[in-house]
Parts: structure tokens; C-alpha cells; sequence
């Protein structure tokens, strides 16, 4: 399948391209700008601003989404790119769900949180990573300045039916 | 009690400013970006725009646009809005420009040449100016601040030995997640339009009386609200009043919506950092290791402009001696103007940076006269009765000996000392070594800062029995509105659930002063439980204050005699009794009270790449009542974390007075996997002039890293590092071979 | 911009022989780094690989470990037998970034970028892998230490995509990959290493031309030269017996190496001093010269 965008000047926009994908387990069918990033067709077009930007370019994991099955930053993802695919967000994870990281103290300005929770919840639905991973390890694509990280850790541990850590 | 928002902000409901829906007072609302300046220092000489972009369709808007003066209201109102024909530093705001779409607007931006004419910029502070780089003055000092106390030439004069030693830090950035945010409208009012300004920020008065300021407008003609907070750390104190005023500006030109949303490259190059040091100690001792006499010199990067600079240059002299009592003490503190970034807030605002030359030098000390580090802490931490460097006594019944003592029980001290002496002699390349510091923090605003700033907060009482507190403290993360929740209801024997925070607004809430210096539960706080006191007085039979449902039931028979009227409960600050300073002369009760604190690191240093990790860390402190068990541990150990980051990793590098590294990737913030868990152990001693009994929290934690982690380095290996951050490019050349 | 989203390597070469401007994507994870702050490269065309199906297989067949130009780091750290055959493999891929990065990321990505820095080449270096390069015209096989021929230069033609990467199997006795960054996760570079030795000399006629000159040691450096440097000075003073007894004495060969720079991540001092340092600690009772 070939896509062919216009011509591009400096007010220029491409063409779109039609891709169809399934989201938080709906069925989605937009056209997207080919420059749009996933982070932006979910905050901005798709009305999902809970995945969050921290830095653009893929090292604070605030945009963390599931992309079959994989944790994934989605500001290092075209949007076409996820044509076809299974993507996950922080929408989907019931609050109900999260009292255990609340209980640690977890979150606090909250601006990590969503892609913090996109992680734990993915190491909690694979806890076999654990078997060749620290969580210390699996959590580093997630930076916090608030917490010192040893709330999310906990409560991940919390969550996982482990005894809390030590701090 | 748990977060009021944590559910909402770990299931990513929480809507910062950026996840708005465009609609409501934000339909057709326009991207804001800023055009900045190339250079460090210079005359602007022209501003370009490129034909190609039909510029009809862009809203620009340059100083001619001001209403009022180009200034940004602070300390002193040398920083303009917009460059006024001249820059002071790299990136410095020059232009403004909004369009619908992003894209193109940042493909606008882009194409805007600035072209400066350059002047010498001053690039290292620690070097006096040359006549052609003189900014301010004839000197380009901004502030210069002095203590004294008894006499520390005739101790020197007559010491068993001096010592002496010269220690330096580097800048931080903040590294909030969420990225400044900034919206800006304009409503209808009874006294005609108001500029109505929403976003992340610390402080609604001062972004309030900045707009009123240059826009030219009385607080009815501006409104200032706080949105959702995604981490400040004292980031968000005084540079949301430039973002507010462009989105204003704005705004007010394109008379439509507006929104700046800093991405990360523009949030780390153009915003305030933590200020640079450089701190020089002599010091007197006498065999054993007490101290007869510091002399101690300070200086502070201020940057472009005088932003808070000499505020901080203040904090920074009074815990330049550290938790120690000693008769003769002189120090000297100048902040200097240079041509970077200009300096601003961050947590523990100058104190963290001489406080870990203090802490770096007793251990210094300690090696000189062959003593052990602890013996020297032992042997000059302050007792009560004693006095500091302002001689302000100390009396507040903490036993900083038994938190000393404490803090090496709950590290296991004395076990991984011996360990990692075992551990060295038989490992080929790795050392460990154990480390500490002794560390204090004034809570509150300094010397007659809060007498000043005439805090007010009012508590409302609502038909349905509530209670909601009005002001101005915002929750930025650490806990403001659960902390403030759990004061009000405990002093008015409600459950929290009856408890309602404002939302910071400055149409709805009073002057409760900035969000920041450790001041929000202690002072605030305190605020809180004195008005509620005043609402029950006001319905007291007798002026017999109420409580509980007695109080609540009252709340409600008023409104149902009193329709469709407001009744409010009302405090004003008022200092504790007998608490004096000279600012001045600098002589006196600097603080209200001090928070204590003692940090325990236990490092392992890689001999062959020269690299630091933290095996484990202690931190122990005295913070009077703790309100929330879970909230103060998580302040703890985030700001021992941004300390490890500051002491170890965060390296700002600049070109030109520009951050070179101005990217996640480059400029290095601790990891999960970078710290090991931090073990906090609590103290409390009520103070009883803070809300809850409660000192602050927020910035203690941030002093006592940096230096117990070098000590511990110099433990492991010999290497007396005297400056940080300690990167292994500089640790290396220190390491025996 | 244009995108062109091929589903079979076919197609992908045909768009490639017409278009000879196409900047091939993968996971992305390098291209899209700022990408909004970026807009010039909205404006080139690119080749999106992502849904070819056939690049995605991870092979073990006639001796050699073949990963498909789409395998990612995470489909390495999955993969059993690569970490008993292969081990600096899943001991780089679990340095690169973080998981998020570790999903996306490719290994032939990773090459194709080009970056000094880059922490998949050294340990396909260090096993000897070769890069297929394949055109509408057909395959060639390429040495990945000959792959580069400056600073993000190489012998990849512009109608040519890297459709795998393969490594003979080989029993080795000793391999390490140390990664030196500015933390102990999500870091650039600053210096590496990977080094191997091979322990027995394999057959006349293994693989094309044999293996006449046998050589078990393999020391591959990033971050100190303007590509990723098979260290051979390093590896013929191993191969000599020349007495080694401390870092120092690893310098002079690595001065025909590798020529590291000062650079916003750190220095040329630094990055020489601990690649001899680790040469040495990793070495020391392992070579026999190095004592």
C-alpha cells in the first residue's frame, strides 16, 4: 500500500492516511496527519489526555502506552505506525484497581503517574518479567522527581500481594 | 488519611492545563510560543520575519504591546517582559506569537531571525567583571549580606589550627514532569474586561501582582487561578508570572483565547535553575575539634537578572554555619550578575548549597585533626540555651544528639562500617565507604519575612454544614490540599469528607502568600485552625468556641437564618511572641523555628570508571508533628532523590550562558534503578505555633545529601572532592591510580 | 511528508530503487526523538518497515543465529537459546534505554542508525555478525566491521535496507559487554566495550573463504571513535602475549584504535582512561598475558 501526500510547503499540510486500529478494546477508525505522533492523536484528537508529555523524546516514559502488549513510549510512535495494532492506555486501568499505589504514596504531582501506572500495571499482568528483571530495572523508563521512586516501588509490591519494601 | 487526588491522578483522570478540552472560556483558543533570544548579551538589531509565512494570520506581539511598564514585578522590576532593544542572557523571551495550529506555528517561530549586536557577556561568576561586561553598578553585584557575631580575628589569631577550604555546586534544573502550562482569557467584569489567567504555578499573588503590574489593571481587571500542578519545586515560584504575562499579552491582542505549553528543550533552556556557589570556610578549631571561629564567604551566580537572587543569597548565609555552635562567626554573602539564565527558586533555596560546604568541611576537619567525623558533629552540634550565627537562641526541646544518635541506630552505621572495611581490602576495584551530615532548615519565610507578607487565610462555612478553606497555598504535589484537609477537620472535630479546599482563585482567596520555603502546613496551616477558631467563636455562645457536630449544626441554623449569605471564618498572621530580627544588621531570631535533620550515605565507588552508587541512605529528621505519615515520608525521600541527581549526575552544561544539555537525555535525573530504597525515620517535636504542631518539610530533605554522600566517597577512597556534581569525568583525576 | 508502508520486503525494495531518497523506520525510536521541534524532517519521505511481516523472525538454522531487520531488543531478551549461545546480546539489550525503548527498538535499527554510540553493534561485532543488505537486484552479505566507512557513513546503497543480521554459532569461553553511562539505566553511552574469545579454532571451510588466520579474540569499543571500532591493535597484543600488568599498558595499542573526543556526554581523557581500565580488570587472570 503506497501512501502519496501532497506537495509540502511551509504552510503545508500532507494528505492523511486512513488507518484503523483498536484502542482500550473499541475499534477505532481515523484518518491521521502522517507527522502526528500517538501521543498526539490520543491526547488531542482521540480525547485521551490521561498519557502525558514529559520530554518528547522517549527518556521520562510519561507517555507510557501497551502497544501489543508492549510498554512503549508514545511519543517516539508515528500514529500510522499503530495501524492494525492493540494499544492499551491509562484509561483502561480501572481506578478501583489502584489502591495499593495510593496507599504507598505513589503518586504525588501526578504528572509521571499515568505512564508509571501503564507500567506497574504490565509488570503486575507479567509478573514472569520479574523472574530476569528487578522491578528497580523495569520501572527505570518511568522518571519521577517527586517520590524518590520508593513509593511506586512499594506499591507496586503492594499491588503484586508482596510485603512492601523496606522503606 | 490518604491524597485527596491520588485516585484521580494515578487513573490519569486529573486534567492539568494541557488535557483541557478546547472549549468553554479555551474555544478557539491559539498556541502561544515565544521567539528568544540567540545571544547572551547584546543589542538587538533587528528582529526578522520571514516573508514566506503570510504573517496576516499570526498574532505578534512585541514590547510596544505592553499596556503597562515592561517589568516583571518581583524583588526589584529589572527583568523585562519582553527584551526591550537589549538581551541579558541566552534564549531571553523577544517576541510572542500565537496561530491555531502547532505545527505551523512552531515552523513560524523557528524562521524569526533575531540579529544582536554583541557586548562582552560575563560568563563565570566566580571572575571579577572587566570594566566593558559592568551590567548593574559599578560592580554587577546584586546583593551583598553579612553576619557577624563575636569576633573571629582574635580566634583566629590565637587557634590551635585553621583550616581551610573552598567548595563549589552547580546548577539544577527542576525537571517537573509536567512542563510549564499557561492559558490566558478575557471575560466580561462590572468594572470592565478582565484578563482572566489559568495554569501550573506556585504563587497566584505573585503571577497576580505582575499582570497588574505591566497590563496596568487593578485586581478587579485580573484573575488568576490555579490549575493542577504537575511538580514545582520551587521552578513554578516566580517564572509563571513572565509565562502568565505573555499568554496575557497574547491574549489581549489576539482577543482570543491563549495557550503556552513549554515543551521540554524550551522549559530547561529558558527558565530559572538552582544558583551556582562558590563557598570559602576558615575555620578555627582547637584540638578536639570544637569550633572557635568560621569565617565563611558566599557566592552566588545570580544570573541575568535579580529574579529572587537576593532572597536566596539571605537563606543561604544563615545556614552557611551549619547546626553548630560556635562563638565567632563571620560570613560574607554577595549574589553577582551574570549574563546566564537567570537563577531563581528551588527547594532549600540556598541553604542545600552552603550547607554541603559546611557539611563537606567539618568532615575536612575531622581528617586534618585525625578524628572521627562523628566526634567533630558530636562535639559542636547546638544544645538548646546556645545560639546561632544571628545569636538567635535556640530553645525548641529537639535533642539533636539523640537524633544523631537515632539516625546511626536506624542506618546500621557502626555494622556497615566495619563491613565495608572488610569488603575493601579484598574486592580488586570497588571501595565503600559510609558518610554523614548534620543538617538544619529554617521553616518559613526569613527574619520579618512573614510579618511582611501578612498572610490571610478565610475559612468558609457552607449551608449543607462544610467547611471549605480559602487559600492560596497550592497542592503541587506535595500535599497541600490532604495536609490542609486534615488540619481543618481536626480543628473543627469534623471529618475530612465535611472538608472542602478552594481551589487557589484570586476572586475567591485571600493572600495566604507564596507556596513555598517549607511555610504551607507550619504557617498556613497554623492559619487555618485560627480561623476556624474565629468561625466558631462568631457562632459561639459567649465567644465559647464549637467543635464537631455541635459546630456543624450551628454552621447550618445560620444559613437557614440567614439566606443567601456568606459566613467565613478569618485569620491573619501574627508571629509567635518574642521572635525579633534586625534585618539589618542580621542579628536574631532568623527563623520562627528550625526543622533538624541527619543524612547517612553508604556509597560504592567503581575505581575503574569512577562512578557513585548509593548502596543505601538514611534520612533522619525532625520536622515537628508529622500530619501525614505517608505524604511527609514520600517528601523525604523525592527530595533526597533530587539531591543524589544534584550531588552526583545533574550537570548543566552551558555554551555562551546557554544550557548546552537542555534535553532528558543529556541532563541526567536519577532512575529507579540509580537509588536504592531511602529509609526515613521521623522525630517529632511539636512546635506549637504550626499548624497541627507541625515545622515545614519540604526542603530539609534536599540539605544533607550532597555532602554525606561526598563524605562517604572520601570514606571509600581517599578522594576529598570539594564541589559537585561529582560526574565520574571529575571524580576520576581524585582517585588514587 | 510522504509515507511509504509497504507489507512485504518486495515492496519494500521496489520503493526503494524508485525513491532512492526513502529514510527507512522501524521502531522509531531514534527518528522521533523531538520530533515536533523538527519540522525539516517532516518534509523528507519516509519508508515505514514496521508491517513486513517477514522482517520479524528470529532464526536458528545451519549454525547461524539470523534476527530479522524487525527483531527488537525485547525479542532478543525473550529468546531462550540466544542467552545461552549469545549472552552480550541480552546483556546489551537490557542497557538500551528502558523497556519501552527495549520493545520498539531494533537491532537493525540500531545499525542503520549509525550512531557511535550505539549499543547493539558492539556485541554483534564482538560474534562476528554480518548485515544482509538487499536490493530490488538482490542480497549481499556484508561484515558488520566492515559496514562503516566514516561517522554515520556505510556501505549501505540508498536502494539497499538492512533485511538481517546473522552470526555463525560459536562456542566461546569468555564474553563480556560493559556499558559505562551517566546512570545505571536509560544512558547514552560514554563508553563501551564488548569482548569475546572464541575457544576452539573452528574448521578449514567454515563459512565462505574458511577461516585460514583464526583469531579467538574479539574487542569491540562505542563512544571513542567516529563509529563503533573493532579494537584490533588490542586484540593482536592479546593474541601476542605481551605481558599486560596494568591499564596503562593497554594504551599504546588503543591509540591506534580508537581516538575518543570531548563531547557533551564526557571526555576524551576519561573515555581513553576506563576503556583501559576495564580492559584490563575484565582481562586480568582471564588472557594469559594479562596479570
Amino acid at each position: 500500500m503506497q501512501h502519496q501526500a501532497g506537495n509540502i510547503s511551509k504552510t503545508g499540510r500532507s494528505a492523511t492516511i486512513p488507518i484503523r486500529f483498536n484502542l482500550n478494546g473499541q475499534k477505532v477508525e481515523i484518518a491521521v496527519d502522517p507527522t502526528e505522533r500517538l501521543l498526539d492523536t490520543l491526547r488531542y484528537r482521540l480525547n485521551l489526555p490521561g498519557t502525558k508529555e514529559g520530554c518528547g523524546e522517549g527518556e521520562c516514559g510519561a507517555c507510557s502506552v501497551i502497544i501489543d502488549g508492549l510498554p512503549a513510549n508514545s511519543c517516539l510512535v508515528p500514529t500510522f505506525q499503530v495501524r492494525n495494532r492493540i494499544v492499551r492506555t491509562i484509561e483502561s486501568i480501572p481506578a478501583s484497581s489502584l489502591q495499593p499505589m495510593l496507599e504507598t504514596g505513589a503518586t504525588q504531582c501526578g504528572a509521571c503517574t499515568p505512564g508509571v501506572v501503564v507500567t506497574a500495571n504490565w509488570i503486575k499482568e507479567n509478573s514472569g518479567v520479574l523472574a530476569s528483571h528487578s522491578m528497580r530495572a523495569l520501572m527505570a523508563g518511568n522518571l519521577c522527581r517527586c517520590t524518590g521512586y520508593d513509593g511506586i516501588i512499594d506499591g507496586l509490591e503492594k499491588w503484586l500481594g508482596r510485603d512492601g519494601g523496606r522503606s | 488519611m490518604q491524597r485527596l487526588e491520588g485516585l484521580s491522578k494515578l487513573s490519569g483522570v486529573e486534567r492539568y492545563l494541557d488535557d483541557e478540552p478546547l472549549e468553554g472560556p479555551l474555544k478557539g483558543c491559539l498556541w502561544g510560543m515565544t521567539v528568544r533570544s540567540p545571544a547572551s548579551r547584546g543589542k538587538i538589531r533587528s528582529v526578522s520575519y520571514d516573508p514566506a509565512f503570510d504573517w496576516s494570520q499570526f498574532v505578534v506581539v512585541e514590547p510596544c504591546d505592553i499596556p503597562g511598564p515592561n517589568e516583571t514585578y518581583l524583588i526589584e522590576n529589572d527583568q523585562p517582559v519582553l527584551a526591550p532593544g537589549y538581551v541579558r542572557h541566552m534564549h531571553e523571551p523577544v517576541a510572542l506569537i500565537a496561530h491555531p495550529d502547532r505545527a505551523l506555528l512552531r515552523r513560524a517561530v523557528a524562521s524569526v531571525k533575531v540579529e544582536i549586536e554583541p557586548d562582552p557577556p560575563v560568563l563565570d561568576f566566580r571572575v571579577a567583571p572587566r570594566p566593558d561586561q559592568i551590567q548593574r553598578g559599578n560592580d554587577n553585584i546584586i546583593k551583598k549580606l553579612q553576619i557577624k557575631k563575636g569576633d573571629v580575628h582574635a580566634a583566629f589569631a590565637r587557634a590551635h589550627r585553621i583550616i581551610e577550604g573552598e567548595y563549589e555546586t552547580g546548577g539544577q534544573e527542576h525537571v517537573y514532569i509536567e512542563n510549564n502550562a499557561m492559558s490566558a482569557w478575557i471575560e466580561d467584569g462590572p468594572n470592565g474586561d478582565v484578563v482572566v489567567v489559568r495554569g501550573s504555578m506556585q504563587c497566584p499573588y505573585y503571577v497576580l501582582n505582575a499582570l497588574k503590574h505591566a497590563l496596568k489593571r487593578d485586581e478587579s481587571r485580573v484573575r488568576v487561578i490555579q490549575a493542577p500542578t504537575g511538580g514545582g519545586f520551587g521552578g513554578k515560584e516566580d517564572y509563571p508570572s513572565t509565562i502568565a504575562l505573555h499568554c496575557a499579552l497574547l491574549a489581549l491582542k489576539a482577543r482570543r483565547p491563549v495557550k503556552i505549553i513549554y515543551d521540554r528543550s524550551e522549559d530547561m533552556a529558558a527558565t530559572p535553575k538552582r544558583h551556582p556557589s562558590l563557598v570559602r570556610h576558615k575555620t578555627a578549631v582547637d584540638k578536639n575539634g570544637k569550633l572557635l571561629a568560621q569565617y565563611i564567604e558566599v557566592i552566588l551566580d545570580g544570573g541575568a537578572y535579580v529574579t529572587l537572587s537576593p532572597v536566596v543569597l539571605s537563606r543561604g548565609i544563615i545556614h552557611a554555619a551549619g547546626p553548630y555552635s560556635c562563638d565567632n562567626v563571620l560570613i560574607e554573602g554577595k549574589a553577582v550578575l551574570t549574563n546566564s539564565v537567570p537563577y531563581g527558586a528551588f527547594r532549600g533555596f540556598g541553604a542545600p548549597q552552603t550547607i554541603f560546604a559546611c557539611e563537606r568541611h567539618m568532615d575536612r576537619i575531622a581528617h586534618a585533626l585525625g578524628l572521627d567525623p562523628l566526634e567533630v558533629r558530636r562535639i559542636n552540634l547546638i544544645k538548646d540555651g546556645q545560639t546561632t550565627s544571628t545569636q538567635q537562641t535556640i530553645s525548641d526541646g529537639t535533642d539533636r544528639h539523640a537524633l544523631l544518635d537515632a539516625a546511626l541506630r536506624a542506618s546500621e552505621y557502626d555494622r556497615h562500617k566495619r563491613e565495608s572495611a572488610a569488603f575493601n581490602a579484598s574486592h580488586p576495584y570497588l571501595r565503600r565507604g559510609i558518610g554523614l551530615s548534620t543538617v538544619l532548615h529554617g521553616a518559613g519565610f526569613t527574619g520579618n519575612g512573614e510579618v511582611y507578607l501578612n498572610s490571610k487565610v478565610d475559612v468558609g462555612a457552607t449551608p449543607d454544614g462544610k467547611i471549605e478553606v480559602l487559600a492560596a497555598s497550592t497542592e503541587m504535589g506535595q500535599g497541600t490540599n490532604t495536609a490542609f484537609t486534615k488540619i481543618a477537620a481536626d480543628a473543627a472535630g469534623f471529618v475530612p469528607s465535611d472538608v472542602v479546599i478552594g481551589t487557589p482563585d484570586t476572586f475567591r482567596v485571600p493572600n495566604s502568600g507564596p507556596t513555598v520555603a517549607s511555610r504551607t502546613v507550619m504557617v498556613v496551616g497554623k492559619l487555618i485552625e485560627r480561623a476556624i477558631d474565629d468561625l466558631a467563636s462568631q457562632l459561639g455562645q459567649n465567644g465559647k468556641p464549637l467543635r464537631g457536630p455541635v459546630l456543624k449544626a450551628a454552621i447550618t441554623q445560620w444559613h437557614a437564618a440567614n439566606p443567601g449569605k456568606e459566613l467565613k471564618g478569618r485569620a491573619t498572621y501574627a508571629p509567635p511572641p518574642n521572635v525579633k530580627f534586625d534585618d539589618k544588621n542580621y542579628v536574631g531570631d532568623a527563623y520562627a523555628t528550625f526543622a533538624w535533620g541527619v543524612c547517612i550515605a553508604h556509597v560504592e565507588v567503581d575505581l575503574r570508571t569512577a562512578s557513585v552508587r548509593l548502596l543505601d541512605f538514611t534520612s533522619m529528621q525532625d520536622i515537628g508533628k508529622v500530619i501525614n505519615p505517608v505524604l511527609a515520608k514520600g517528601q523525604v525521600q523525592g527530595g533526597v532523590v533530587q539531591a543524589i541527581g544534584w550531588a552526583l549526575s545533574e550537570d548543566i552544561k552551558f555554551k555562551d550562558g546557554g544550557m548546552l544539555n537542555n534535553t532528558l537525555t543529556n541532563y541526567i535525573i536519577p532512575t529507579s534503578d540509580d537509588v536504592p530504597p531511602i529509609r526515613v525515620v521521623f522525630h517529632e517535636t511539636p512546635y506549637r505555633f504550626g499548624g497541627g504542631g507541625a515545622k515545614g518539610v519540604g526542603e530539609l530533605p534536599m540539605d544533607g545529601p550532597a555532602p554525606a554522600i561526598l563524605n562517604a566517597v572520601a570514606n571509600a577512597t581517599c578522594a576529598q572532592a570539594m564541589s559537585i556534581p561529582l560526574t565520574p569525568e571529575r571524580l576520576l583525576p581524585l582517585l588514587p591510580a | 511528508m510522504n509515507v511509504l508502508m509497504p507489507t512485504s520486503l518486495s515492496e519494500a525494495c521496489a520503493f526503494c530503487a524508485k525513491q532512492p531518497d526513502l529514510i527507512p523506520l522501524a521502531g522509531a525510536t531514534d527518528l522521533l526523538v523531538h520530533w515536533p521541534i523538527h519540522p525539516a524532517e517532516h518534509d523528507k519521505s519516509y519508508l515505514d518497515l514496521s508491517h513486513v511481516q517477514e522482517l520479524r523472525t528470529i532464526g536458528w538454522a545451519s549454525g547461524t543465529l539470523t534476527l530479522g531487520a524487525l527483531a527488537t531488543y525485547w525479542d532478543v531478551l525473550q529468546d531462550g537459546r540466544a542467552k545461552s549461545e549469545f549472552p552480550l546480546l541480552l546483556e546489551a539489550a537490557r542497557q538500551v534505554g528502558a523497556i519501552q525503548i527495549q520493545s520498539r527498538g531494533t537491532w537493525a535499527g540500531n545499525i542503520a542508525n549509525g550512531s557511535p554510540a550505539a549499543d547493539g553493534v558492539p556485541v554483534l561485532m564482538a560474534y562476528d555478525a554480518s548485515v544482509t543488505l538487499t536490493s530490488a537486484g538482490g542480497s549481499r552479505s556484508v561484515p558488520l566491521h566492515e559496514y562503516y566507512t566514516g561517522y554515520r557513513k556505510s556501505v549501505r546503497r540508498p536502494d539497499e535496507l538492512i533485511s538481517a543480521i546473522s552470526m555463525p554459532i560459536r562456542k566461546y569461553d569468555f564474553s563480556v559487554f560493559h556499558k559505562v553511562g551517566a546512570r545505571r539505566a536509560q544512558a547514552i553511552t560514554k563508553i563501551g566495550v564488548a569482548i569475546t574469545r572464541e575457544s576452539e579454532a573452528p574448521s578449514l571451510g567454515e563459512g565462505v573463504g574458511g577461516r585460514e588466520n583464526f583469531h579467538p579474540w574479539r574487542v569491540v569499543a562505542n563512544s571513542v571513535s567516529a563509529t563503533v571500532k573493532r579494537c584490533t591493535a588490542v586484540e593482536q597484543l592479546l593474541q601476542s602475549n605481551s605481558p599486560v600488568r596494568k591499564p596503562e599498558d593497554f594504551l599504546p595499542a588503543l591509540a591506534s584504535d580508537v581516538s575518543p573526543i570531548d563531547d557533551i556526554r564526557s571526555t576524551a581523557d576519561y573515555r581513553r582512561t576506563v576503556l583501559a581500565r576495564l580492559l584490563y580488570h575484565s582481562l586480568r587472570n582471564v588472557a594469559p598475558a594479562v596479570t
